[in-house]
């Protein structure tokens, strides 16, 4: 496959239609329409292929819910106000167990907010984001080609674990374009089983997630947090950038560690010894693999496109080991590398330990 | 000795939780018996809402997906449209079709998605202990109008059928009762049409059943059959209300030159 100029909002629509995603549902919000046109164009080409418009993204998740039950690779999108309307679904699609994936190509926030690039749709991401004791796994992309990877590892993701996940970007992953090859994605292995398609000439299925036996209903919370347990285990996902011999770990994720790149470069130009921490996976966060960095470095750097929400993981995983700092620029505000750079150069300069205060 | 009367294939034998006198299990029943009768039930998948009879699954023997309040229709265009040769309803309560739920219904009536829905009007919210239903009667007593549903407060009844039968994209649309046997031989004939019509590809249903719920209507069971007589269907009315079918052959009749 060769080497493909496009807009990100497309390319996360290409790698669906390519990894088999046959249902589509949603309904338009800015910054991520073009996810949408898209499917709509490419899954009238794909036999079996259903793009439905819906009155709602509330609508658009149930929908959602319908074809995931009845075997359909599924996916819907949204910015952050209309994602805050899907979470009965994604709730529903936890409790049920049907595995579909759900685009937030945040905004800035909170209530209408505007269209431009955030990331404060963190905590609702990471945290369930519904009602209920759930978790969601959630991709945070930094590049038009992990737009690609991710997606499609996002359906086999969700396949393999029985749950929605999540692909978390923001407007700005959305509108650029970049170069992309899209990888050959595998083929689908999802039990017969699983599938809702009439009960045929045998017993006859219920997907359900009201359980009204309190007792029942406890050991469905701890059989989902033992398949999430599972998924911390085995599907937490980082990257490193200079942090071999770095004196400061920035710790970003998706535009912001773009960003913050950006930062290293010009810190590095400077003589000063800065490196990148980038969880992939939001949730499960590579709480261990940062931990272990904090043995070595005594410095961290959280940057955000927010007034702080990571940043809590960030000290759930470094327990005090080591100093973190925050620097964030909420609302739509999308920072240079140079104002992040500058931060820490300022606080490098300080030298008696460069962040200067534990929190 | 000859069989004459048994449980549909379609039904699991669960005895009913509804209380005396409810209409749910004489609904449940009339659609087992029919999904039995067009030998649907290993093809039929339903969807069951929020209410008293998200427990369906318990006694239907097909497959049920339950859906949140008032998504069920946006749940059945997903089974559907991914799965066009199935045969799909919705069952839904007043407040579930008619409140929460208007959109999802309304919207799946209008993109005429090939499904059934039963609409279950009580005129009140059963499951949760009497409240006020959009479908409540102008001066009904609920726990939430316990002086009486009044217009300038609360609103009018919300006639859903009549509302539906304006849409192109619905194709057919009765509403019924079971307040006694001759209804119910209406009803079950009603239900029949609609999955006839979903099996044949024309589209959208909706049998609209007039409900008693004696338990918080605060009636007996008989009063509540009485009740329906003489004030429920004098807000809504019974009988077809659109059958897109039925008046095309009636108009195909009239057009044929007389011999």
């Amino acid at each position: 496959m060769n080497k493909v100029l496009m807009q990100g909002n497309k390319i996360i629509a290409e790698a669906a239609i390519r990894a088999g995603c046959l249902f589509y549902a949603g309904y338009p919000i800015t910054p991520q329409n073009e996810i949408p046109e898209y499917m709509s164009e490419r899954l009238r080409q794909v036999k079996g292929g259903v793009f439905v418009q819906s009155e709602s993204e509330i609508a658009a998740i149930h929908m959602v819910i319908g074809a995931s039950a009845a075997g359909a690779r599924s996916m819907t999108s949204s910015s952050s106000p209309g994602i805050s309307l899907k979470q009965e679904g994604i709730s529903s699609l936890a409790a049920c167990e049907l595995p579909a994936v759900i685009v937030n190509m945040m905004r800035g926030g909170p209530g209408l907010g505007n269209i431009c690039p955030a990331q404060g749709d963190y905590f609702q991401a990471t945290r369930g984001g519904g009602h209920g004791d759930y978790r969601v796994i959630v991709l945070g992309p930094d590049s038009a080609q992990e737009l690609a990877d991710l997606t499609m590892d996002a359906f086999e993701l969700a396949d393999r674990y029985r749950t929605p996940v999540m692909i978390l970007a923001d407007g700005m992953m959305g509108q650029m374009m970049e170069p992309v090859v899209f990888k050959k994605p595998k083929p689908r292995d999802y039990p017969e089983s699983f599938i809702m398609k009439g009960a045929g000439a045998g017993k006859s299925k219920i997907i359900r997630g009201l359980i009204l036996d309190p007792l029942e209903m406890e050991e469905h919370n701890w059989r989902l947090h033992r398949k999430y347990e599972l998924i911390a285990q085995k599907e937490t996902r980082h990257e490193l950038y200079k942090a071999d011999d770095a004196e400061i770990i920035i710790v970003a994720y998706g535009t912001g560690a773009r960003i913050a790149e950006g930062a290293i470069k010009r810190l590095r130009e400077a003589g000063l010894r800065a490196g990148l921490f980038r969880p992939i996976s939001l949730w499960p966060f590579p709480t261990n693999e940062l931990r272990d960095l904090a043995k070595k470095v005594e410095n961290f750097l959280v940057f955000e496109m927010s007034t702080g929400q990571m940043v809590e993981d960030v000290r759930l995983a470094i327990q005090g080991r080591a100093r973190i700092g925050f620097h964030g620029r909420p609302g739509g505000v999308v920072p240079t590398p140079i104002e992040l750079a500058n931060v820490i150069g300022r606080l490098y300069d300080r030298k008696e330990g460069i962040i200067d205060r534990i929190v | 000795m000859k069989k004459v009367f048994g449980r549909p294939q379609s039904m699991k034998g669960n005895i009913f939780h509804y209380c005396a006198g409810c209409g749910h299990s004489i609904a449940h029943r009339l659609i087992a018996e029919v999904i039995d009768e067009l030998d649907i039930r290993g093809i039929t998948i339903g969807v069951p809402p929020a209410g008293c009879a998200v427990l369906a699954y318990n006694y239907f023997d097909i497959d049920m997906i339950e859906a949140q309040h008032g998504r069920g229709p946006a749940t059945a265009t997903g089974i559907k449209r991914a799965l066009p040769d199935r045969i799909v309803f919705s069952y839904q309560g007043d407040g579930d079709l008619a409140a929460i739920g208007i959109a999802e219904s309304f919207h799946a009536a209008n993109r005429g998605e090939n499904i059934t829905v039963i609409f279950m009007n009580n005129a009140v919210y059963g499951m949760t202990g009497g409240q006020m239903a959009p479908t409540s009667i102008l001066g009904q007593k609920t726990t939430t109008s316990s002086a009486g549903r009044e217009n300038v407060l609360d609103g009018y009844p919300i006639q859903v059928s009549e509302i539906f039968s304006l849409l192109p994209g619905t194709a057919y649309i009765e509403r019924c009762t079971v307040n006694s046997p001759a209804n119910i031989l209406k009803t079950k004939k009603a239900i029949r049409k609609s999955f006839q019509y979903q099996i044949d590809g024309i589209g959208f249903s909706l049998i609209e059943i007039l409900s008693p719920c004696p338990t918080n209507w605060k009636m007996t069971p008989i009063d509540s059959c009485r009740w329906i007589d003489e004030v429920m269907s004098k807000q809504f009315p019974l009988g077809v209300i659109k059958d897109v079918p039925a008046e095309a052959a009636k108009e195909r009749k009239e057009r044929e030159p007389k011999s």
